[in-house]
């Protein structure tokens, strides 16, 4: 009755229970799946604006008076016009291309295209993404794939008592 | 290779190659994660711009101000209206200077919805200032043309 031995020994297989493993495994790449959550990149228009600069005038003589931009805004939030030192612009397309030529008139009289400042003065009610919008228009432009940087002072003009 | 001695026939299959990809797997959903940026919430739609540049590095205590369609701003996982910020903030530039930090160093992100009134990021902005903060950085979605 007894059993035979195993007559050649190397023959011989440890078998590893590898079920448990995979349930592991498998919990792990669920995990990772459901908690994945694809991120659209993001990014960033610095603005430096201390409190006091929206106080008051400028208080260097040598700056250049500050771009208005003027946005304003229909009932619904939907942007109804659109000023440039109180000329009135056709698109975010035309300010790009009027703020170029004040960078480059700038540059040109000896001046540092970083001196030039703008001010947004936006109706409170119009939709945040026109303000994205005009910023983008301002700060730079694309030209064959390269980005090329206009202004860089941004400010927000300080809230008037009749725009409430 | 030497044949079997007798016993039931079990069918072996190879498990390495499934087991592989499996950890390959893992391995790829690891490196895809990000947890840092868990500040993303689904409520706010960003506007989108072509030039807005991604962060160099990291942030100098940020302070993460969301500001949803309708006017409030999400803060701390509760949302405020814009006029009660205030507080949460001054409590923000008493942690900050009591690191021994300076507020104007510190940057407010600002995550605005495209559909927000522009009187409410700016009040927002200016409360901020009352507290001393003074760099911003609007984020919008980058969106190449």
């Amino acid at each position: 009755m007894a059993q035979p031995a195993p007559k050649r020994r190397r023959l011989e297989k440890v078998a590893i229970n590898m079920t448990p493993m995979i349930d592991v495994v498998f919990q792990l790449m669920i995990f990772f799946m459901l908690t994945l959550n694809i991120i659209a990149p993001e990014g960033d228009f610095d603005i430096r604006m201390p409190l006091s600069k929206s106080a008051g005038p400028p208080t260097d003589d040598l700056q250049l008076p500050p771009i208005r931009v003027r946005l304003t805004a229909d009932p619904a939030g939907g942007l109804q016009t659109l000023t440039m030192n109180g000329e009135p612009v056709a698109g975010f397309d035309d300010l790009q291309r009027r703020v170029a030529g004040i960078v480059e008139a700038a540059v040109v009289s000896g001046g540092d295209a970083e001196d030039v400042e703008l001010e947004l003065d936006c109706d409170e009610q119009l939709d945040y993404a026109y303000v994205v919008q005009a910023i983008t228009a301002v700060s730079g432009r694309v030209e064959d794939g390269r980005v090329i940087e206009m202004i860089k002072k941004i400010s927000f003009a300080p809230a008037t008592a009749d725009a409430e | 290779m030497a044949g079997r001695t007798g016993g039931p026939a079990t069918v072996e299959f190879d498990m390495t190659p499934m087991i592989d990809v499996t950890f390959q797997l893992i391995t790829f959903f690891m490196f895809v994660l990000n947890f840092s940026e868990a500040e993303q919430d689904e409520r706010i739609q960003l506007p989108a711009s072509q030039l807005a540049k991604p962060a160099e590095g990291v942030v100098e205590t940020p302070i993460t101000m969301q500001l949803t369609a309708d006017g409030g701003v999400l803060y701390a996982g509760e949302i405020l209206p814009v006029n009660q910020i205030g507080r949460s903030l001054e409590q923000e530039r008493e942690i900050i200077v009591a690191a021994g930090k300076d507020p104007a160093l510190a940057t407010v992100i600002v995550r605005a919805d495209g559909r927000a009134r522009t009187g409410d990021v700016q009040q927002v902005i200016r409360i901020c200032q009352e507290q001393g903060f003074e760099r911003f950085a609007l984020r919008a979605l980058y969106k190449p043309e």
